[in-house]
């Protein structure tokens, strides 16, 4: 919105738009049920280590793997530490790592979209190919290799979860941006000479925000995913962190014992990733009322 | 004594909504009998396809009759099961959409898609289903049935489709038909065809029909009898006669007074735009529906809801005071002042030899050795303006109308020729074209949804071009966007409003703003109106006009509406395949001696006055591809006067028949001249004469 106009606009507009979204969505049970988990999940990725009874790394060998009980409520793993003040800890881990992987997805293939989809030509089609390229290649194969090759560590892990999904976030954002630019309110902002630079991102970028949003929640998704089953192959997160797919990886080794040391941070993983789905769907719904068309 | 098909009688619809039941149509009914054309007319909210869809008993989930009865000859609809209704459906009540891409499959074959309808129905034969598909496609005039059935959806124009959906509608013989809007997506010169095609398929086959639409001037050609709907209730009911011969409702009048006369233009008469909105059905008025828009509206209008009351043989109307409204004569458009002629003001714009080719992108081209295909779009236009002086282009679509436009504009780049604005060569490209420039060139586009950024308020759209073409700071922005607003007629509240929360026509107000804040000499106008309303048509072309009168900005106004403009337009130039036709002062196009093609579109214009007789002049076929442009003249292949061989092989001459007004043709302007006689248009020998 133009300063101009901004100061001669009244206040309570804001507000009433955003009101008749949140409106629209308690209409869905399972949205306002996805938005709840992930809700809850950053708060007890914020909080981590107040929330946890036990210091994740807390060894307590004699009392090692032990089933649920009073003291311990998910029970312990291998080395007797509290599984439920690891999986408190760990959720930092997951959120951080796979948010920041889609946050830079995100961001890049917003960019290379935006450009690719409003410049066309050669240009659009050099990337366009060279995203193909990527997503040729299968995710966690790609992953893998690029793994070996940097050595295991968190940064690389979001690095490669970036690296992966910007293709699939230029994509969307492309077609996004092909359709917008044919409509006439870019060509009545061209014949009144606006630059490039305006056309993208004062009249393209904001009618492509709420794309990108239903776009970002779901790679967040698929990050999650992504980074559990790096950390499950030992490349992601090293221990002794308590990352949620290490501890399954881990885990798997006690299975007949203990299966509760497997169970718990699969099941987090798994309630995060319907959690996010679900908010994901929700998003879409009130952001993109009408489909793609409607933008 | 034709007996009656459908019987429904005080049918109310309603539909379940957040807000509550509301009734959308309320106690209408409705008597058709065979061999009748009943024309429903409203504008677009009135009810006219949820009424058709209660009447077959196909309403959304959430829309239920509330009330009413509904009998097709001895049967009652609304006893029957669902199972029983399906038989009814396609067998004894058959339907026409609107959109013919969306109503046929496009995975199966034409023929079997008529096939499988009469196998369903008639249970004929694979054979007589064959036969029988092969006979509907004669009767809707294929010119090559077998061929046809054999064909899918993809292959055919709009114009063949929609007599496929006809035949396959007629093919079971059906007692009820019922077509909603079926010409509104096609050209005038097949809307022709296919109202021709009605009417005589009707003739033969004694079925009752509700033909929806919002267009009067096909009422008045194909109907019988016409009711016309607002916000959900008849406001009056009778014989086409009586209808447009009486008007006995103001709302009646009021939509009459909306459409453009061919015989007057803006100088001599503006057009009656129905002030106000139709009301949505939860916001009715307490008394007559239309009290709050009408002109004759008292006291007691607003008290209590009129019945529908019956004047004299069948003609009913709702409105309390028809007898004061007998008074009023049959003026329904606002005289003018004679306006003094301008003269010749300066050249604003030149433009020479405009050519647009397309490379066909693709296909084999890369490995044949054949030249590269183009589409000639624009093939060699050339128009003058002058100031305060209004071009309109006609033609009908995909003749380069749009495409010429945007070439003037500089969103697409020319192939060849010299646009000159104010005796200043322009660049093709309008990135290469100076701030003056931009400023002196407007333009306002076709579909109002597009046209405005749904993230921006209103006001931004207007504000930008004052900032960037004007150089005004904040406080004077402010002002002159509040200026603007008022100008076209639009509440100051609403610059702050989103796209989305503004009807059609208002963001086609919102837009005209946003041309004007430039403060142009020259602005286009590329279909403004077309997809609105006629009520909100006739606003928005008194706007224009006004706006014109008092800037003395020129227009370019490209329109396949024939009416809006020879109302709008000084100069009238015909375009047909990339090319002008004919050019001249609008009073000359619109009189012989005419070009062939302007004699077939001015025959095809559908015109809501009983009085006026057309010739019937139809077109065959569609419009050529541009892709391959018949040889000679360009028209050859579809004219209805092609004399002979020269019309293929030799490109014709432009002949000068009077005042500047020109006429590519191979026949002598005299030879039209006495081939068309007085014109196509002729005064009291129309159907109300017969």
């Amino acid at each position: 919105m133009s300063e101009t106009i901004k100061a001669i606009k009244p206040k309570e507009k804001k507000r009433s738009r955003f009101v008749s979204s949140f409106k629209r969505l308690r209409r869905y049970p399972t949205t306002l049920i996805g938005f709840t988990i992930v809700f809850i999940f950053l708060i007890i990725a914020l909080f981590g280590p107040l929330l946890a009874p036990y210091a994740y790394t807390a060894q307590n060998l004699p009392n090692k793997l032990q089933p649920p009980s009073e003291e311990h409520i998910f029970g312990t793993d291998q080395f007797g530490r509290d599984v439920y003040s690891r999986i408190i800890v760990g959720s930092r881990d997951v959120l951080s790592v796979a948010g920041s992987g889609t946050a830079l997805a995100v961001f890049f293939g917003m960019l290379l979209g935006l450009f690719s989809g409003y410049r066309g030509g050669l240009f659009d089609e050099l990337i366009m190919r060279a995203m193909d390229v990527i997503l040729s290649i299968p995710p966690l194969l790609l992953a893998m290799v690029i793994l070996f090759s940097l050595g295991p560590s968190r940064v690389n892990v979001i690095i490669v979860v970036g690296f992966l999904y910007i293709p699939m976030v230029a994509r969307v954002v492309r077609s996004v941006v092909l359709d917008l630019k044919t409509r006439q309110f870019i060509e009545a902002a061209r014949l009144r000479g606006e630059s490039s630079f305006y056309i993208l991102y004062k009249e393209i970028l904001p009618n492509v925000l709420p794309h990108l949003a239903v776009e970002a929640s779901m790679r967040f998704s698929y990050s999650i995913f992504l980074v559990a089953s790096l950390g499950f192959l030992g490349l992601g997160v090293q221990p002794p962190s308590p990352d949620w797919g290490l501890m399954v990886g881990e885990a798997r080794t006690w299975f007949h014992q203990a299966r509760w040391v497997l169970f718990f941070p699969a099941g987090a993983i798994a309630l995060l990733v319907v959690g996010v789905g679900f908010m994901s769907d929700g998003l879409r719904r009130m952001l993109l009322p009408g489909g793609v068309s409607d933008a | 004594m034709p007996k009656k098909v459908l019987d429904a009688r005080n049918i109310t619809v309603t539909y379940k909504t957040e807000k509550g039941p509301l009734d959308t149509v309320r106690d209408v009914s409705l008597k058709i009998c065979s061999g009748e054309i009943y024309g429903l007319v409203g504008e677009s909210g009135s009810g006219k396809s949820t009424l058709a869809r209660a009447i077959v008993r196909y309403l959304p989930e959430n829309g239920y009759l509330k009330s009413g009865e509904l009998e097709l000859g001895d049967t009652n609809l609304l006893s029957l099961t669902k199972a029983e209704m399906r038989r009814v459906w396609g067998g004894r009540i058959t339907m026409v959409h609107q959109d013919p891409n969306a109503a046929i499959n496009p995975s199966v074959m034409i023929g079997e898609q008529i096939a499988e309808v009469v196998r369903t129905h008639l249970h004929l034969s694979k054979q007589e289903a064959k036969d029988k598909a092969l006979e509907m496609l004669t009767k809707v005039r294929m010119a090559d049935p077998e061929e046809v059935a054999r064909r899918y959806a993809h292959q055919l124009s709009g114009g063949m489709l929609q007599r496929v959906l006809i035949a396959i509608a007629m093919a079971t013989n059906p007692e009820l038909l019922i077509l909603d809007e079926p010409t509104t997506a096609l050209d005038v010169t097949t809307e022709a065809v296919i109202l021709d095609l009605i009417g005589d398929l009707m003739r033969e086959y004694d079925t009752a029909v509700l033909y929806i639409t919002h267009n009067l001037g096909v009422v008045a050609r194909v109907c019988n009898r016409v009711g016309v709907l607002y916000a959900g209730e008849i406001m009056e009911e009778g014989s086409i006669g009586q209808v447009f011969k009486n008007k006995l409702h103001p709302y009646t009048r009021g939509l009459l007074g909306c459409v453009p006369r061919v015989d007057v233009n803006k100088k001599d008469i503006s057009l009656k735009a129905i002030p106000g909105f139709i009301p949505r059905p939860d916001q009715l008025p307490p008394g007559c529906v239309f009290a709050p828009r009408c002109e004759l509206v008292e006291e007691a209008c607003r008290e209590a809801r009129p019945a529908l009351k019956d004047i004299e043989n069948g003609h009913l109307t709702a409105c309390r005071r028809y007898e004061a409204l007998k008074g009023y004569g049959d003026v329904i458009a606002d005289t003018r002042e004679a306006h003094e002629e301008a003269g010749y003001g300066e050249l604003v714009l030149e433009a020479r030899n405009i050519k647009k080719y397309f490379p066909v992108p693709g296909g084999m081209a890369l490995f044949s050795k054949s030249k590269k295909q183009e589409v000639k779009a624009v093939d060699d236009i050339s128009v003058r303006m002058r100031h305060s002086f209004t071009m309109g282009i006609v033609g009908e679509s995909g003749c380069g109308k749009t495409t010429f436009a945007r070439c003037i504009m500089g969103l697409e780049e020319a192939t060849s020729g010299e646009i000159e604005l104010e005796g200043e060569l322009l660049p093709y490209s309008v990135a290469k074209r100076t701030r003056d420039t931009l400023r002196k060139m407007q333009m306002v586009f076709q579909n109002p949804d597009a046209s405005l950024n749904p993230q921006h308020p209103a006001g931004e759209a207007v504000a930008r071009p004052l900032v960037l073409l004007r150089n005004l700071n904040k406080n004077a922005v402010q002002e002159r966007v509040k200026e603007l607003f008022e100008a076209v007629n639009l509440p100051e509240d609403y610059i702050y409003r989103l796209p989305h929360e503004l009807s059609g026509g208002e963001k086609q107000r919102v837009a005209i703003a946003r041309a004007f804040a430039a403060d142009p000499t020259l602005m286009i106008c590329d279909e403004p109106i077309s997809s609105l309303d006629v009520s909100v048509q006739a606003a928005l072309m008194n706007l224009l006009v006004d706006l014109q009168e008092s800037k003395g900005t020129s227009y370019l106004f490209i329109s396949h509406d024939l009416a809006a403009v020879r109302h709008l337009s000084d100069w009238i130039a015909v375009v047909y395949l990339g090319r002008l036709w004919e050019i001249g002062s609008a009073e000359d196009v619109f009189v012989p001696p005419y070009h062939p093609y302007t004699e077939a579109l001015l025959s095809a214009l559908p015109i809501p006055d009983l009085d006026v007789k057309q010739e019937s002049i139809r077109l065959k076929g569609s419009v050529p591809s541009a892709m391959n442009i018949p040889s000679g003249c360009r028209f050859h292949t579809r004219c209805p006067r092609k004399i002979g061989e020269i019309c293929e092989k030799e490109e014709p001459p432009w002949q000068d028949t009077g005042y500047y007004h020109q006429i590519c043709c191979h026949i002598p302007a005299a030879e039209l001249q006495a081939l068309q006689g007085e014109g196509l248009l002729k005064k009291g020998e129309g159907r109300a004469a017969q």
